[in-house]
């Protein structure tokens, strides 16, 4: 048995009353490619975050070859030799390669940097990971994602690390890159380094992994999984099996396919981000699109909302074509949506809960351009209380509220606005188990007075529990349409991942 | 469905109190509306200046020498009201000083005064809109940083005020564009009137109408505005083109003022304004801030000019002093911020 580097057992963390980890065992071997598995909300971020030292856990322990440790902060982390390369690679544009390779330990002498020795140190690196013609003097902003990547892998070598964790790198990357980043890989653990791999993708896991540990609802379900040999429908079955039964209300028992077409969507095109989309929504209908991160999902809402403008095709809003490209035509015409990331893109947060809500709808309140704000609070007690938003007074600061409670003040934006199309991204991020219910019922319940809903989401089980039908996304494609009944969980989770069974 | 299920009675009892707040709160929901608990800070200032001032010159509390004061934060204290908006609305206006000055030597060109006041005022109105369409278009079509663009602008008014005019100071010939400055109904200038007027109908735009909403709106999270269907390149031009309104009253206010069109009014303006706006607590990151506190910004900052010259101190003691009252009032409203939130 090679030797065992880190141990990490029955690690717990809690946030605000949810658990994050509620029990997970890790263990990494120094020279292998560790692949960490699970669902969208299982904990893989969480876990990363404890093995970096961004977050210190409640319960649990850390072994460092055999001895217990524990990291107060990445810096300490690092200094054991425990190196993360997050998706949003965290380095400084407007710097050289070899600045930020050597960021936050810089070689100098009185403050004056060694700059020979820099270039020299960096280009060594540089060349272990086999791109030696990146030049060190070349400013980050510069290099594509790939290289940018290489960088950050050579920053992480600079601190000797021992195990290095990439969350999804591949994600950023293109064919051709990925198989690059498997020789690096493949270099590095041939040197003793530990990879802890993240990915979504099985078929990259069979290729660089050697052993798997899948994660669930905050646990670990299977660890020291032979990567190559594990049947998908092994490792399927473990990241589904739920432990937690989210309560969704129960589906309209009628075929839609009678009813009126609320959105008609034909040939939506905007290369790279998606491909000839088509599909429609009926009226009171619930369309789910299942997918990865960066599979397109966000981006067809987006130009569905004219925030983004397609290269080709057409959005048609109860049979009529929409200008492409403009949000207030879209609102106006009655499409409404509630965007992935909700602080950034839809809330006020400084403003009250009701001038948050009647953002959307001012022109309703404008007499000769002053606010009747007698009646704009009013409609938002109204709105306050169809939601149950809580607390309940509409005149609090909108950033006082709990995630869920935010994402209920954006839902009655559109509810009071009364749109017929809702485009939902990731409705329930964010948001705890309990408040998830709510927001389920809420929707069902606009869809129920007829309003056409689109639900994106990466939480494969909320898509099939909540929608009635399902589209699947794959590298920007439709590859799959059913009624939400005629799919399970893994079945959207093989095609989502692997695209195999279409 | 939940309305059939009894509350708990946690959150009935803050129903109950919040309807009751709503009820009979009205008094301290005033002092709110008027924005006094952030406000109080800038009023405790201006109380101290003036106990300094009658403790260090006995001419301080005088009726002419608070005219004085009022009249002197006139013409700053409008272009402060538009600056406010801008920065409101997340943006900056670098131009407004020297916009002012092109539309001072505009309005009093030989040829322009020939037509007479009604036709100076429309062309110093005028001129310092156009200026803010120019800044607005430039800055949210041409996706220029506000810094940048309207610091360009600032260069290009100069120069064209300095053109037009061939450097010469012009004088106002239309008495009627003199008698502004020294018409006082009820003993005050009619410029401290419109100064009052310009902020009173800045506070009900900002505060009372969808125009406002939108403004902070866009300040606040241009992104979250842009996906509620606001549109906003439009509402960003039109802010700087408020700014320039602004500019354009406080043009005919200088030019009355001084009987003179000249290309170098304004100087400087646009650092005292922006000064009275940010220590009147309004974010240079946009999304928050108030037309009061603008307001008492202003009043500060002519106080302390008005105790320095009273007393015979030299302008770069005064100069020290503003810098030293930035810096003050900014650091105390983080720390109101941080407490608050």
């Amino acid at each position: 048995m090679t030797s065992q580097l880190l141990t990490m057992v029955g690690i717990v963390k809690e946030f605000a009353g949810v658990r994050a980890l509620d029990g997970v065992d890790l263990d990494v071997r120094a020279g292998e490619v560790h692949c960490l598995l699970g669902q969208n909300g299982a904990g893989k971020s969480t876990l990363i975050k404890v093995l970096s030292g961004a977050h210190r856990p409640d319960a649990g322990a850390i072994h460092w070859e055999g001895a217990e440790v524990g990291f107060a902060n990445p810096t300490a982390a690092l200094r054991r030799g425990i190196a993360t390369i997050y998706q949003e690679l965290d380095l400084v544009d407007g710097l050289s390669v070899a600045e930020n390779i050597y960021l936050g330990h810089e070689l100098a002498t009185l403050g004056f940097s060694r700059r020979g020795e820099l270039r020299s140190r960096t280009r060594a690196l540089l060349t272990r990971l086999g791109h030696s013609e990146i030049n060190p003097g070349r400013s980050v902003g510069s290099l594509s994602p790939a290289g940018k990547q290489v960088v950050s892998m050579a920053r992480a070598l600079s601190h000797d690390a021992r195990i290095i964790v990439m969350d999804e790198p591949s994600a950023v990357l293109a064919h051709d890159e990925v198989s690059n980043l498997f020789r690096i890989i493949r270099a590095l653990t041939a040197d003793g380094v530990a990879v802890v791999y993240i990915s979504h993708r099985l078929e990259e896991i069979r290729d660089i992994g050697d052993r798997v540990t899948v994660l669930k609802d905050g646990r670990t379900v299977a660890t020291g999984l032979p990567a190559k040999t594990t049947p998908t429908s092994q490792i399927v079955t473990l990241m589904t099996g739920r432990s937690v039964e989210y309560a969704f209300p129960p589906r309209p028992q009628l075929t839609f396919q009678d009813r009126p077409e609320v959105l008609r969507v034909e040939g939506l095109t905007r290369p790279p981000e998606f491909y000839d989309v088509s599909f429609e929504v009926r009226e009171g209908e619930i369309v789910g699109l299942a997918g990865l991160v960066g599979s397109g999902r966000s981006e067809i809402l987006e130009a569905i909302y004219g925030a983004r403008k397609p290269a080709a095709g057409t959005v048609r809003l109860g049979g009529a074509v929409l200008r492409p490209g403009s949000v207030p035509r879209a609102v106006a015409a009655g499409i409404g949506l509630a965007p992935e990331e909700r602080k950034t893109q839809a809330l006020f947060l400084d403003q009250t809960v009701t001038k948050n809500i009647t953002a959307t709808s001012l022109h309703r309140y404008s007499r000769f351009g002053f606010v009747d704000r007698k009646r704009e609070l009013a409609d938002a007690r109204e709105q306050a209380r169809v939601l149950d938003l809580r607390p309940a007074d509409p005149r609090r600061a909108v950033k006082t509220l709990s995630g869920g409670n935010q994402q209920k003040a954006v839902i009655a934006r559109w509810l009071l606005r009364q749109c017929r199309l809702l485009l939902l991204d990731e409705p329930t991020r964010g948001v705890d188990v309990g408040a998830r219910a709510e927001i389920y019922a809420v929707i069902r319940k606009l869809a129920d007075s007829g309003v056409g809903i689109v639900l994106v989401s990466s939480e494969v089980p909320e898509v099939l529990g909540l929608a009635d039908r399902v589209l699947v996304i794959r590298n920007s494609r439709i590859i799959r349409e059913a009624p939400a009944s005629q799919l399970d969980e893994s079945q959207v989770l093989d095609l989502v991942m692997e695209g195999s069974a279409v | 469905m939940t309305e059939q299920t009894t509350p708990p009675p946690v959150a009935e009892q803050q129903r109950v109190e919040a309807d009751a707040a709503q009820a009979g709160g009205t008094r301290s929901s005033i002092l709110n509306r008027i924005g006094a608990v952030q406000n109080l800070g800038l009023v405790g200032v201006l109380v101290i200046l003036g106990i300094i001032g009658g403790i260090t010159a006995d001419t301080f509390w005088t009726r002419s020498n608070i005219l004085t004061i009022l009249q002197q934060a006139s013409v700053i204290g409008v272009i402060s009201v538009g600056m406010t908006f801008v920065i409101i609305g997340g943006g900056i206006d670098l131009s407004v000083g020297k916009a002012m000055a092109l539309a001072s030597v505009w309005c009093t060109t030989v040829s322009t005064q020939s037509y007479g006041p009604v036709v100076m005022v429309l062309c110093a109105l005028l001129v310092g809109m156009g200026v803010g369409l120019v800044n607005g278009l430039l800055i949210a079509y041409g996706r220029m940083v506000p810094f940048i663009a309207t610091l360009a602008m600032l260069a290009a008014a100069r120069g064209l005020a300095e053109q037009i005019s061939d450097k010469h100071t012009q004088l106002v010939t239309q008495s009627a564009i003199n008698d502004i400055a020294t018409t006082k109904p009820l003993g005050i200038t009619l410029l401290v009137w419109i100064f009052a007027a310009v902020a009173v109908v800045g506070w009900i735009v900002l505060n009372r109408t969808t125009y406002g909403r939108r403004t902070f709106a866009v300040g606040g999270n241009l992104e979250a505005a842009r996906l509620a269907g606001i549109n906003v390149r439009r509402h960003t031009t039109t802010l700087y083109v408020v700014s320039g309104l602004c500019v354009g009253i406080a043009a005919i206010m200088i030019t009355s003022l001084t009987t003179t069109g000249s290309s170098t009014h304004g100087d400087l303006y646009e650092l005292d304004s922006i000064a009275a706006v940010i220590i009147g607590g309004t974010s240079l990151a946009g999304g928050r801030g108030t037309v009061v506190g603008s307001v008492f910004g202003v009043l500060i900052f002519t106080t302390i000019s008005n105790l320095f010259i009273l007393n015979n101190l030299h302008t770069e003691t005064q100069n020290i002093a503003k810098g030293v009252i930035i810096v003050i009032a900014v650091l105390l409203q983080r720390r109101n911020r941080e407490v608050a939130v």
